[in-house]
């Protein structure tokens, strides 16, 4: 295990098996925040109780899990970046965090960061709807990491964590959703409202502010207090059964109404895909988006599923740049990202 | 001062936005505060903290604010582990340290409920090195709501009962001695 296998590989080993609802539900995630008592909370710690702090978390967990330990301060602004657009390490432990320091497995299932806005931030990731499974992972890994700290905790309060949105479970659970079907009726918005009345949030996971590129959606929980990490999960997945219910019939609909013109939307933007010279983040996005669709449907075999996933990471700011071996103007990107995909799905079409 | 986001009602909360340590100042009335403050409060590391959301709806965020009373200089809140200040942890939306929970609790009870909906008290995993009391203890717990409910039932055999598995449970805790 190096760090160049963590930054040169667009896609976590992990996403290579598809998972229980793999055609509507690209990933789940859960995330478990935790801190030490015996230490302050990461803005106010002093550079020797950090290191002090990083060694003993990685040291209990480093017995039971193989994990390789990355601090930021040796890694390059860049290297930063594309573990950020893997999902692997937030943006906050990238730029501001003092200290920060990430564990990651293998196949980048299990990213514990330290010194993020809490201590630990424990991370599992699995493909598909399979938030349990994930959520055991966590309770295994926070297990193995308290064998050897004292957590803070109090017996009303629960974990206590900086920010008081993530105290009591520290628990957040989430999937990421790709719903082209909601957004073509545009059913989503109906949608929304009901979901956040239960006290999760949707949002789009690329893009800025509303904009969700490529119809990739992430719904996770609110609160973190008063409630059983169980008891979270299970409502989680029992919002989540509905919008795939949702968008199925979405998908239904359209390919019964309007059969036809949604094959003549997913086939241009394969053919955009295929043919562009130069391409911006938000047509590609939506490009793969459609013919992540036509995929699912059966309109196009020839291609696998983990396409979007896959390049949608691979074509950000931080990869293009990692591939080129430097930085790109804008336009430059644009120009090595119509290049990239259009290398990637001619190997599709050759296998 | 009219709300910036709906430009209809007069603005009476009041924010500082800080983008790439550039700071900008937002003015909202009530109901378009709490939408975005929703929408802000929630993601992992919003450009609104929810400190400068909280400060504005405590009115504690006083650079700027509009609130013309001025208030006595009253004592100091603060924790004596990290030296936090009540007035720090509402201007950064971040306790200092675990202690921080303690020193502010009267003033957090208020915060959570607002914060999650309600709820104050933790009904989740516990720590292996506490566990096994705290457990007891939430079962005894749970165990004296149905003993209240059967002798308001007159059920006083099942009553009888419950308190038997009750006086149980509380020597174990005793026992197992526990830190809490
Ligand atoms: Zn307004
Ligand atoms: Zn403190």
């Amino acid at each position: 295990m190096s760090l160049e296998k963590f930054i040169n590989q667009a896609v976590s080993s992990w996403m290579n098996n598809e998972g229980p609802q793999a055609d509507i539900v690209l990933s789940s995630r859960v995330r478990l925040a935790r801190n030490l008592e015996d230490y302050h909370f990461p803005s106010l710690l002093k550079a020797d109780q950090a290191e002090e702090m990083i060694a003993r978390i990685s040291e209990g967990v480093q017995e039971k899990y193989l994990l390789e330990l990355l601090k930021m301060e040796d890694l390059s602004s860049l290297q930063k970046r594309v573990l950020v657009e893997k999902h692997l390490i937030s943006p906050y432990l990238a730029d501001t965090s003092a200290y920060g320091a990430v564990l990651l497995s293998e196949s980048e299932d299990i990213s514990i960061m330290v010194n993020e806005e809490d201590h630990i931030r424990i991370q599992c990731l699995s493909p598909g709807l399979q938030l349990k499974e994930t959520l055991k992972k966590a309770n295994d890994l926070d297990d193995a990491i308290e064998a050897k700290v004292k957590y803070a905790f109090d017996e009303q309060r629960g974990y206590l964590t900086s920010c008081p949105t993530n105290v009591g479970t520290g628990l957040r659970a989430s999937v990421m959703i790709h719903l082209p079907g909601l957004i073509l009726t545009q059913q989503l918005n109906r949608i929304v409202p009901a979901i956040s009345q239960l006290g999760f949030v949707v949002r789009g996971i690329y893009g800025e502010g509303s904009e969700a590129l490529g119809n990739i959606f992430q719904i996770s929980n609110q609160l973190t207090l008063g409630k059983s990490e169980a008891d979270i999960v299970e409502d989680l997945i029992s919002i989540v059964h509905q919008i795939i219910a949702h968008e199925q019939s979405a998908r239904e609909a359209l390919a019964n109404t309007s059969s036809i013109r949604l094959e003549d939307k997913v086939f241009r933007s394969y053919g955009v895909l295929t043919n562009s010279r130069i391409i911006e983040t938000k047509e590609a996005a939506q490009c793969l988006s459609d013919v992540r669709l036509g995929i699912d449907i059966g309109y196009i075999d020839n291609v696998s599923r983990s396409i979007l996933n896959e390049l949608m990471i691979l074509t950000q700011p931080g990869f293009l740049q990692q591939y080129a071996g430097g930085p790109l103007r804008p336009e430059e990107r644009d120009i090595r990202r119509a290049a990239l995909i259009r290398e990637r799905l001619q190997l599709e079409e050759n296998c | 001062m009219i709300c910036q986001s709906c430009k209809e009602r007069p603005a009476s909360l009041h924010f500082t936005k800080a983008i790439n340590g550039e700071k900008t100042e937002l003015h909202l009335c009530e109901k378009c505060a709490q939408e975005k403050g929703e929408q802000y409060m929630f993601s992992e590391h919003p450009d609104f903290s929810i400190g400068n959301l909280l400060g504005g709806l405590f009115n504690l965020n006083t650079p700027f604010s509009s609130q013309p009373a001025q208030y006595p200089q009253q004592k100091v809140l603060k924790c004596d582990s990290c030296q936090t200040t009540f007035q720090q942890f509402v201007n950064r939306g971040k306790f200092g340290c675990a202690h921080c929970y303690e020193a502010f609790q009267d003033q957090l009870t208020p915060i959570l409920k607002r914060l999650q909906n309600g709820n104050t008290v933790h009904t989740g995993k516990i720590p292996a090195r506490i566990g096994g009391t705290l457990y007891l203890k939430r079962e005894i717990a749970e165990l004296r709501g149905r003993l209240q409910q059967a002798i308001a039932d007159e059920e006083f055999e099942l009553a009888a009962d419950i308190r038997d598995q009750i006086r149980s449970l509380e020597k174990k805790v005793l026992s197992e001695g526990g830190e809490s």
